[in-house]
């Protein structure tokens, strides 16, 4: 395995947020040590509900935040390693690392056309040599996402939400990127437009070999398009495998019971499958149960769960689970 | 089916609620806004009763148009809505104001803002109490307890003093459902109420409506755009696009033999346990513009297999099976293309 090359090594990463408590400030850890790696090409989901810290993961990987620990190696290089002191210019490594954002109605800058949005990204990298190039960089870009050429001139707001989504997608495009953090990208958009989105950035994926990190709550979504899944709870991975042996075969008890709280579309199934209820909410990241985060909802805490956090633990081909018990 | 308890209690009338060619439109500065478009469903005591469709499909706007709070410039055109053999789109605001809330109340997608944040839980459920029985401050606030207590808010007694901003949402959406069953209505309409939750905490919402289903009796409206949710919840469902309903029957119906094109279209488009290595087929094109309405199918341009009936002419529900209808025009293929083939 180890011999394997990798895209992105997520070592240790760490992210917090200074909350001001009265007159301290205490940390909110966002992400508390996340570990995970991504190879060329691939899939990663990230699943988890809203406050785990899967979005903050993604924004920290493009470095839109500052993090606080860990390191972060991307195509071989080390962009950041909080102990060895290296913080790279990001610059460069954006032509390789873009994002899509969740809301395609406040992603994109209204005043700017179609055209402005998507050449933006060339304009900053000086990807182009004259305007005829750019010009035609982009109406490529917007035939490989599927818009039409006319489309050009226009203003975002004169789009419908899955066509907006596509210039955001576009404009992730641009410089020609190996891999996209996607957070949320279909999760605004309406059922009937979800699977043209979802097919567009498969087969985005097969032609042009881009590697994502699908962030979303969707697990149905996430499960169809990913090859490998991250389960997050409370700022920590719980459980990392690959997308069909993490459905058939889940293994921490948060996944368990997320697993079964998912509204399956099919009345059989969901006549007969068991609903595993978690009880109360998820605790406020600022005051983190002591050892494991799950400990507060989980039906198999024991007192070791209050002492000691499991680390990711290989459970065989790569199936990572963090929990003492299972 | 009803057993003679009930059909005293109900005073002879089978359904509790009877909606009939309804049409409501909303009148904009773009002009008429079609947003429902003649649509008739009847609900039985005690069922429940699934609305689904995307956005501009009407499906919340059909509940509006029930609890009649729809927006300023929206209006009922055309069609009643009879609640127990009354039709009580021409009833004033007095008595609208009794209906709502006792007989039938709402929850909606966003317990953040549909709760009021500048007075206490308890205060809000109270003052529903209050409005709609009459009971005394001390018994509402008992009342209030109660409720909080049978939708499982754990410390009820010192939740009442807290304020909405102080609950997570899985709680405040509890708070809702307590306010809204408070005053024990023989409907809940529910828009979309899970949408802005989490799953789990979604599975904790729809439980909880199924158990207190169980415990009052009263029937359910689960409008939603979620397939999944309504999977397991419905005893009758409406499908809608544009403002009409295309297809109803109940689940197994629905989602084993569908009989409209955009219901078939839209679960080959949802990501299934049984479609995950293969490709999703996704409906063409894009949701409907509700101010350029087509003449004939509303679903037309999306459709695959439109023919040339579909582009002029509304299809009509046919029964296509025992508890199942459907509007269109491919499941009388025959008979449509014998006729064109004669013009």
């Amino acid at each position: 395995m180890s011999e394997e090359k990798y895209l992105l090594e997520v070592e240790h990463l760490k992210q917090y947020f200074p909350v001001a408590q009265g007159f301290k400030k205490i940390p909110l850890k966002a992400v508390d040590d996340v570990s995970f790696k991504i190879r060329p090409g691939e899939t990663l989901g990230l699943v988890g509900e809203s406050g785990c810290g899967k979005t903050t993961v993604g924004r920290t990987l493009l470095r839109l935040y500052q993090p606080t620990g860990g390191k972060i190696t991307f195509d071989g290089d080390v962009l950041y390693d909080s102990e060895n002191k290296i913080d790279k210019d990001m610059l460069p490594y954006r032509k390789k690392m873009q994002m899509v954002f969740q809301d395609p109605y406040s992603s994109l800058n209204p005043r700017m056309t179609v055209e402005d949005i998507i050449g933006e990204p060339l304009d900053v990298h000086k990807l182009y040599s004259n305007k005829a190039q750019r010009r035609e960089k982009i109406l490529h870009l917007m035939e490989l996402v599927g818009l039409n050429a006319e489309h050009a001139m226009r203003y975002a707001h004169e789009f419908s939400g899955g066509q907006r989504q596509r210039i955001g997608i576009a404009r992730a495009l641009a410089v020609d990127p190996t891999f996209i953090v996607c957070d949320e990208p279909v999760s605004a958009l309406d059922v009937s437009i979800q699977a043209q989105v979802v097919n567009m950035f498969e087969e985005l994926q097969e032609k042009l070999g881009v590697a994502y990190l699908f962030i979303a709550h969707d697990l149905l979504v996430v499960h169809h398009i990913s090859d490998r899944i991250a389960v997050m709870y409370l700022g920590h991975i719980v459980e990392i495998a690959d997308a069909d042996e993490l459905n058939n075969n889940p293994m921490h008890p948060y996944t368990l019971s997320l697993l079964s709280a998912v509204p399956i579309p099919d009345p059989e199934t969901a006549r007969n499958s068991k609903r595993i209820i978690l009880e109360g909410d998820v605790p406020s990241p600022l005051h983190m149960p002591s050892g494991c985060p799950f400990r507060t909802r989980c039906r198999y805490a024991t007192e070791k769960c209050a002492e000691v956090n499991p680390e990711l633990t290989d459970r065989g081909d790569g199936h990572l689970v963090a929990c003492h018990n299972r | 089916m009803a057993n003679e308890n009930e059909v005293q209690n109900e005073n002879d009338y089978n359904f509790l609620l009877e909606v009939d060619d309804l049409h409501t439109s909303f009148f904009t500065e773009n002009g008429e806004v079609r947003a429902v478009n003649g649509i008739s469903f009847k609900l039985e005591p005690g069922k429940t009763l699934g609305i689904v469709g995307e956005s501009g499909s009407g499906k919340s706007v059909t509940a509006y148009s029930i609890m009649q709070i729809l927006a300023e410039t929206g209006k009922i055109v055309k069609g009643s809505v009879t609640f127990r053999g009354e039709d009580i789109t021409n009833w004033n605001e007095k008595k609208l104001q009794e209906f709502r809330g006792s007989k039938v109340s709402i929850i909606f997608q966003d317990p953040m803002t549909s709760l009021n944040p500048v007075f206490t839980v308890g205060f809000q459920l109270e003052e529903a109490v209050r409005l709609h029985t009459g009971k005394s401050k001390e018994e509402a606030k008992k009342r209030a307890i109660e409720m909080l207590t049978l939708v499982g808010v754990n410390e009820p007694e010192s939740r009442v003093k807290q304020y909405p901003h102080e609950l997570s949402g899985g709680m405040r959406q509890r708070v809702m459902i307590a306010m809204a069953l408070a005053c024990e209505p023989d409907i809940l309409i529910a828009d979309e109420p899970t949408t802005a939750l989490d799953v789990t905490i979604q599975a904790q919402i729809l439980e909880l409506m199924q158990e207190l289903q169980k415990k009052m009796g009263m029937s359910i409206i689960m409008v939603t755009h979620d397939l999944g949710v309504i999977a397991s919840m419905c005893d009758e469902i409406l499908v809608m696009y544009g403002g009409r309903i295309c297809e109803r029957g109940t689940a197994d119906e629905i989602f084993y033999h569908p009989c409209h094109e955009y219901t078939k279209g839209l679960l080959r488009s949802i990501p299934k346990q049984d479609n995950m290595g293969e490709k999703l087929v996704p409906i063409g094109g894009t949701p409907i513009n509700l101010l350029n309405m087509p003449k004939g199918c509303a679903f037309c341009p999306r459709c695959e297999n439109a023919m040339k009936i579909c582009l002029t002419e509304q299809p009509d529900e046919y029964w296509v099976g025992d508890n199942h209808l459907a509007s269109c025009f491919m499941n009388m293929k025959d008979l449509v293309e014998n006729r064109e083939g004669r013009q």
